[in-house]
């Protein structure tokens, strides 16, 4: 296996090989995010408590998910550049915490617009609204440290000790409904083959969650082409690519010849 | 089809407002992400090219300086009349 992902490890080729998925990316999230909200939307129950509010759901849950396995994804790339000094885990790393920042974001403004109507506040300081704000706290000091100094190394390991640290937010953020008594209401997907929801609101759910895992793999590999470019400026593979990519036609995405 | 008309479409049964705004500001959000992450990558490309750019104009002035240098030499010296053509700079033109 490590014979197998060695190759990885080298700038240029982790470049053409994420050039290649970004297109099957953009065409799954493109197919799975347009039925999926259309379905969610126009198509799916009415939840018999919550009403036509519960289309929420469909956003909040997803967004509330990928917050968290982003943060996770960070913490592993951020503990194999620590460990093994990769420098490309150091870029991957850099690449999610934006990404995973906004679907925190989302997670909490969707939270918000869905508590306003159930509960009646936008905001309370329950433990699961307060661990899932602190972990929008930890992205911005993790994408504040990858900008804070000229040296990428240096930056790569004060980000990457400060996910490690924070990482013991995302097992708080888990439990928090079953530890504490809460507002927030307990899981309602997350229980392992037997989902306690119907059919035809898990499909919908499942379509919009596998929309949005492609969306940020399309957005991830954009971010981690950029920083390897930027890494590797003056690389001569760099060099080149970049000329034959901007003098015949200037597109986006540099690097397919 | 949960809903009759357009109109009950966007109400929501009572809820538009807060599933509107959702779906709004989540759309906002991601769109916003993909056009920085874009614009991001090629920001990262003009720049590396625009000092490409730079570095080839410094390495022909030099060779131009190198050049001049050699003919005025050749010209205090007054013996060897013939300018050496330098091809270097056919090397450094991309």
């Amino acid at each position: 296996m490590w014979k197998w992902l060695h190759p990885y490890a080298n700038p240029e080729v982790s470049y053409h090989f994420t050039g290649k998925l970004i297109p099957w990316f953009i065409a799954l999230a493109a197919i799975f995010l347009s039925v999926g909200l259309v379905w969610a939307l126009a198509f799916a129950p009415a939840d018999y408590q919550q009403g036509e509010s519960f289309r929420i759901f469909y956003l909040h849950v997803p967004a509330a998910m990928f917050s968290m396995s982003i943060y996770f994804a960070m913490a592993v790339a951020a503990f194999c550049s620590l460990v093994w000094q990769l420098k490309l885990s150091d870029a991957a790393a850099s690449a999610m915490a934006p990404v995973g920042a906004t679907f925190t974001a989302i997670a909490l403004i969707t939270g918000a617009a869905w508590g306003k109507p159930m509960w009646g506040t936008w905001w309370i300081w329950d433990a699961r609204l307060t661990s899932e704000l602190i972990l929008l706290f930890l992205y911005l000091g993790v994408m504040a440290l990858h900008n804070a100094f000229e040296d990428k190394n240096l930056a790569g390991k004060a980000a990457g000790i400060l996910t490690l640290v924070g990482s013991i937010n995302l097992p708080i953020i888990k439990y928090s409904v079953e530890w504490w008594n809460t507002l927030h209401q307990g899981a309602t997907v997350s229980k392992l083959g037997k989902p306690s929801m119907t059919a035809e609101m898990f499909w919908p759910f499942l379509i919009c969650f596998l929309g949005f895992a492609f969306l940020i793999s399309f957005i991830i590999c954009i971010r981690f082409r950029t920083e390897i470019l930027s890494r590797n400026s003056m690389r001569p593979w760099v060099k080149q690519l970049v000329f034959f990519a901007t003098t015949p036609v200037s597109t986006n995405h540099a690097g397919e010849k | 089809m949960q809903f009759t008309s357009v109109s009950d479409f966007l109400a929501m049964g009572g809820y538009g407002f807060y599933v509107w705004l959702s779906y709004g500001v989540t759309a906002l959000l991601l769109i916003l992400l993909v056009v920085a992450s874009n614009s991001q990558n090629t920001a990262v490309i003009k720049h590396i090219l625009a000092r490409q750019k730079r570095e080839n104009k410094l390495r022909q002035a030099a060779v131009q300086q190198k050049q001049q240098q050699n003919q005025a030499s050749a010209l205090a010296n007054n013996t060897n009349v013939e300018v050496k053509h330098v091809n270097d700079s056919n090397e450094v033109s991309p």
